[in-house]
């Protein structure tokens, strides 16, 4: 997928971009209308993330216009201001979704795999792993076009390891990638929901392997 | 009652001699009533008997009021009045002419009241001068000199016999001397301004060299004992009045027009009683004007329609067109004119 | 706010004063003006009688074998008893000498030689009298005769006629006066009759109608509302900025939390040893808290401000409550939690819809903040007879332990503060955008007994 984050505050928008690539996205990075304008003009984006206050105007004249250009680029809007004002002038002007500073990037990944599901996510989304079909956006399965639908957890987990197949991922590390903060988990959480995968994909071909002391590894059989 | 009223006359006839000397000439002077509280003193040209019973009527409604009437001639009455400032309360008169002589030269005062309202409009001047009769200018004849005749309705009538039959009346008409009389200069003023027939009736009547008179009563006399057989101009009332005379005499209202002399009451600037001058003038003019008829009343009362064209009544118009006949030139030349068509000798 | 005015005086009232007084002198004069016609005219009717009846009585006036005659016509003093019944006098002199009539009339100071007629008001007999000389010459024995002939009357039946013309002009007067009142009545009120329309207009407005006027006026009127749209200008100004004020410092406080936020999530990918990273990972919650606290606190202040001058607009319950449930999708199926709606379309409530979402948005936010994974979020709406009710049924524990009425006490402000920051506060909000609706916020335990059911319960117009 390709993104496209209009942020100005450089620190979120790296931690925002690292996370983004991280999932595997491709993200532009523009610190101002002009710089956006300018990215949405030669490249079709699936999705726009967009800050309001910028240095050279208001994220929502940039909105306006990409709305007035007819482009049907989905677009969240990042806002620090108070929600009860901003929130249907938002909605009115073309912004798909919203999502208030500072967010958990588990928010804002559900928030953002909701609207392109919204927007109708192609089959180009899908991926493969050895007879694995996945599809992220509709958050279902296939194991030898056996269809299964995943619950959000068992979906991000699964996410995570195609990713990278064969990387090694630390009980911690996914208890990051998974969990929002202010959720209390043990790291036996992870344990429950890795269970629950395996369970999916037995006979697939495809297994998670525990790497004692290290963490957990998805690879072909 | 009338024993009584009259020996209260005789005791007003001694009273008199007490009165202060009059310059004026007195006919009669009559004290009616006991009353001493309160006297009212009338002066006027009307015969005390004819007004007697309107007086006892009117003293009976005011206990404690006396009246004392004094009558004299109408000329009489104005030097009392006008020249010798005579301290009467009230002033009736036949003379239109003199009381509005008097109402407009200010010898008398304005007087106002429920029966002043029920007077025809003609019949009041400046709220002054009351008419409380309708007397007519009437022609008295003899019935027994018309036995083979009609009986004249019109001065016309009159007219056309006396020139049919001259030798027949000839000498045997009577009329007032207008020089002589107030009333009968009033009526012949009137009679000159309103007909030309008069003038070629006082022509006839002068070249059949008619008889002249002081009086009404003289000629209704002189008709009744058959001395004259058309009396011109006489006043009606009186002629109604003498009852004794009724089958001798022929009372003729002319249809063509016939004068109404209007018998009048003026309150005197010098009246000491005003008020009760006041109420005598009502009583007078609520026995005249309102109905039902009273019996004291002595005068004919006529319909009160007024100058309607269809009526023969013409009251005489009360008013300063009468001073015109007062006007000592006026007077003279009328007199003139008059002595010239009817004295042809 | 309601506190009455001090005024100086009513501008109709001093217009229809002004114009009453107008009318009352101008009746006056008016009434003046026909007096004094109406006396001239009556003294020249008077007059012309008296010299037609002067002109007679001359006419009558000739030499007869040397001697100077009069024939006083009848209608000479007779036209002058039809008009009144006035007294009359006359005289008609030659050289100085009585011919006939009033000896004593008094003479006239005029100059009668040149023919002309002459006029005086005097008195004579205690009584007032109009007066006319006429002169003539007269030939009498070859030599020349001047004949003077005067009539009068007393004015008595003039003085009656002025009374009654003066009646007439009373009347006419007070009538112009009347008409004029009523016409100054109506005048003032249609002339203060636009500032009425205008008041009416500016005073049925909503309070959040802060459109300038734009409704034509007379042009006297123009500098008042162009002054009156200057000041909603400034007022409109002023509320947007106190609203920009909120947001602004709701932006300020939320960017340097969402940079420390994610500084501390890098750290956290870095960092390995797990008694750190407990601590980051607390760190980046109180980052969380705090930041949910700001919100909440300036959601706060911008519903109190907003409803103080509540908005009254349709709202579909409905809609809004299935809007939000679409919103929170994202954020319940994080949890796996089952977020779902039921509910059929309800007549609409009137009120604010923004603060009505947020009341809304605050519930289920904390619905889903407190819940379990894995369980179940039913949102539904419900209609009455007066009222519209949002039910927010969670599978959270609920408060069983509670007594409910004294949870909805606690929802205040001051404890709050010093209390659990996020829930509190978002209860407290919902309550108060509730309760300036005119409706009540219920907690109660769910049906199946595992959670709570807070239900936002609206009443219909």
């Amino acid at each position: 997928m390709r993104f496209l984050l209009v942020e100005d505050n450089v620190s979120l928008a790296t931690a925002v971009l690292d996370r983004l690539r991280m999932d595997g996205h491709v993200v532009d990075h523009a610190t101002d209308i002009a710089a956006a304008e300018d990215f949405s003009a030669t490249t079709d984006y699936d999705l726009i993330l967009l800050d309001i206050m910028l240095p050279d105007g208001d994220g929502r004249t940039f909105l306006r216009t990409h709305r007035s250009r007819l482009i049907e680029t989905p677009v969240i809007v990042l806002t620090a201001r108070s929600e009860v004002s901003d929130r249907v002038g938002m909605l009115d002007l073309g912004a798909d979704d919203y999502i208030t500073k500072p967010f958990d990037f588990s928010e804002l990944e559900a928030r953002c795999r909701a609207v392109l599901r919204r927007h109708g996510g192609d089959s180009s989304n899908q991926r493969r792993f050895g007879n694995l079909v996945f599809d992220p956006l509709a958050g279902t399965l296939s194991v030898s076009g056996n269809k299964i639908t995943l619950r959000n957890k068992e979906l991000r987990l699964l996410e995570i390891f195609l990713n990278s197949p064969d990387r090694i991922y630390s009980k911690p590390k996914l208890v990051d990638r998974l969990f929002s903060y202010d959720e209390d988990v043990s790291e036996n959480a992870i344990e429950v929901y890795v269970g629950r995968l395996r369970k999916h994909l037995t006979d697939s071909g495809v297994e998670i392997t525990t790497v004692r002391g290290l963490g957990y590894r998805m690879s072909l059989v | 009652m009338r024993i009584s009223l009259l020996s209260i006359g005789l005791i007003a006839a001694f009273l008199t001699l007490a009165m202060p000397a009059r310059a004026f000439e007195v006919e009669e002077h009559h004290r009616f009533g006991n009353g001493e509280a309160r006297t009212l003193r009338i002066l006027s040209t009307t015969d005390t008997a004819l007004l007697t019973p309107m007086i006892e009527t009117f003293l009976a409604n005011n206990p404690g009021v006396a009246i004392e009437y004094t009558s004299a001639s109408s000329a009489e009455l104005m030097t009392a009045i006008m020249r010798e400032k005579q301290p009467y309360d009230l002033a009736l008169s036949s003379a239109m002419d003199l009381q509005i002589k008097l109402a407009n030269d200010g010898f008398t005062q304005a007087h106002r009241s429920q029966a002043v309202d029920l007077i025809p409009a003609w019949g009041n001047w400046r709220n002054h001068v009351f008419a409380f009769s309708q007397e007519s200018a009437s022609i008295v004849v003899s019935p027994s000199a018309f036995s083979d005749l009609e009986i004249p309705r019109s001065r016309q009538k009159l007219i056309t016999l006396l020139r049919r039959y001259p030798d027949r009346f000839r000498g045997r008409l009577g009329t007032y001397d207008v020089g002589a009389s107030g009333l009968g200069y009033l009526f012949a003023t009137q009679d000159a301004r309103t007909s030309e027939s008069y003038w070629r009736l006082m022509e006839l009547m002068g070249s059949l060299r008619a008889k002249l008179y002081c009086c009404s009563s003289d000629m209704i006399e002189a008709v009744a004992r058959g001395e004259i057989a058309v009396a011109y101009n006489v006043l009606g009332s009186y002629a109604r009045a003498r009852e004794d005379l009724a089958n001798r005499i022929t009372i003729i209202e002319p249809d063509d027009y016939t004068n109404m002399m209007l018998r009048t009451a003026v309150i005197l600037n010098t009246a000491q009683e005003p008020a009760l001058a006041g109420d005598f003038i009502d009583h007078l003019l609520d026995a005249a004007w309102n109905s039902p008829i009273v019996v004291e009343y002595p005068f004919h009362r006529y319909p009160t329609t007024g100058t309607a064209q269809n009526v023969p009544f013409r009251p005489i118009q009360l008013g300063p067109g009468l001073l015109v006949f007062l006007d000592h030139l006026k007077r003279k030349r009328f007199l003139a004119e008059w002595r010239s068509t009817v004295q042809q000798d | 706010m309601s506190d009455p005015l001090p005024t100086s005086g009513s501008l109709r009232r001093r217009l229809t004063l002004q114009l009453v007084g107008s009318a009352a002198i101008l009746a006056t004069l008016l009434f003046f003006v026909v007096l004094a016609f109406a006396r001239d005219t009556a003294q020249q009717t008077h007059d012309s009688i008296l010299l037609a009846s002067a002109t007679s009585i001359m006419d009558s006036v000739s030499v007869q074998a040397d001697e100077v005659t009069v024939d006083i016509p009848y209608a000479a003093l007779s036209m002058l008893g039809n008009v009144s019944d006035d007294r009359v006098f006359y005289r008609v002199s030659m050289r100085g000498n009585i011919l006939t009539g009033y000896e004593d009339l008094p003479h006239t100071d005029q100059n009668t030689s040149s023919g002309q007629s002459a006029f005086d008001t005097l008195t004579y007999k205690n009584d007032g009298i109009r007066m006319v000389t006429l002169s003539r010459r007269l030939s009498l024995n070859g030599a020349p005769a001047d004949i003077l002939t005067t009539v009068a009357q007393t004015r008595e039946g003039q003085a009656t006629q002025l009374a009654k013309l003066s009646r007439s002009a009373l009347q006419l007067g007070l009538g112009f006066f009347l008409v004029a009142t009523v016409l100054a009545i109506w005048t003032a009120q249609s002339s203060i009759r636009p500032l009425n329309q205008l008041t009416a207009a500016v005073s049925r407005r909503g309070p959040k109608d802060l459109r300038p006027v734009k409704r034509p006026v007379p042009s006297e009127m123009i500098p008042l509302v162009l002054s009156l749209n200057q000041f909603i200008a400034r007022l409109r100004t002023s509320l947007t900025r106190s609203e920009d004020f909120i947001a602004e410092a709701a932006h300020r406080v939320r960017t340097p939390l969402a940079t420390v936020r994610t500084q501390a999530e890098i750290t956290l990918r870095r960092v390995e040893k797990p008694e750190n990273r407990a601590s980051i990972r607390e760190m980046i919650r109180a980052i969380d808290e705090s930041s949910r606290a700001a919100g909440q606190l300036l959601d706060h202040a911008m519903v109190t401000f907003r409803i103080d001058s509540l908005e009254r607009k349709d709202i579909f319950l409905t809609e809004t409550a299935k809007e939000l449930v679409d919103r929170l999708q994202p954020i319940a199926e994080l949890k796996d939690i089952d977020l779902s709606f039921t509910g059929y379309n309800c007549p609409p409530i009137t009120g604010d819809a923004i603060l009505v979402q947020n009341a809304v948005r605050n519930i289920l936010d904390n619905a889903i903040k407190y819940s379990p994974n894995d369980t179940t979020i039913r949102v539904s709406t419900q209609e009455t007879l007066s009222t519209v009710l949002i039910h927010v049924e969670d599978e959270a524990g609920g408060f069983a332990d509670m007594d409910t009425d004294a949870l909805t006490h606690r929802f205040t402000r001051g404890e709050n503060a010093a209390g659990t920051v996020g829930s509190g506060l978002g209860l407290t909000i919902a309550r108060e955008v509730v309760e300036a609706h005119g409706g009540t916020l219920q907690i109660e335990t769910s049906k199946s007994g595992t959670g709570a059911c807070v239900s936002l319960c609206f009443p219909l117009v």
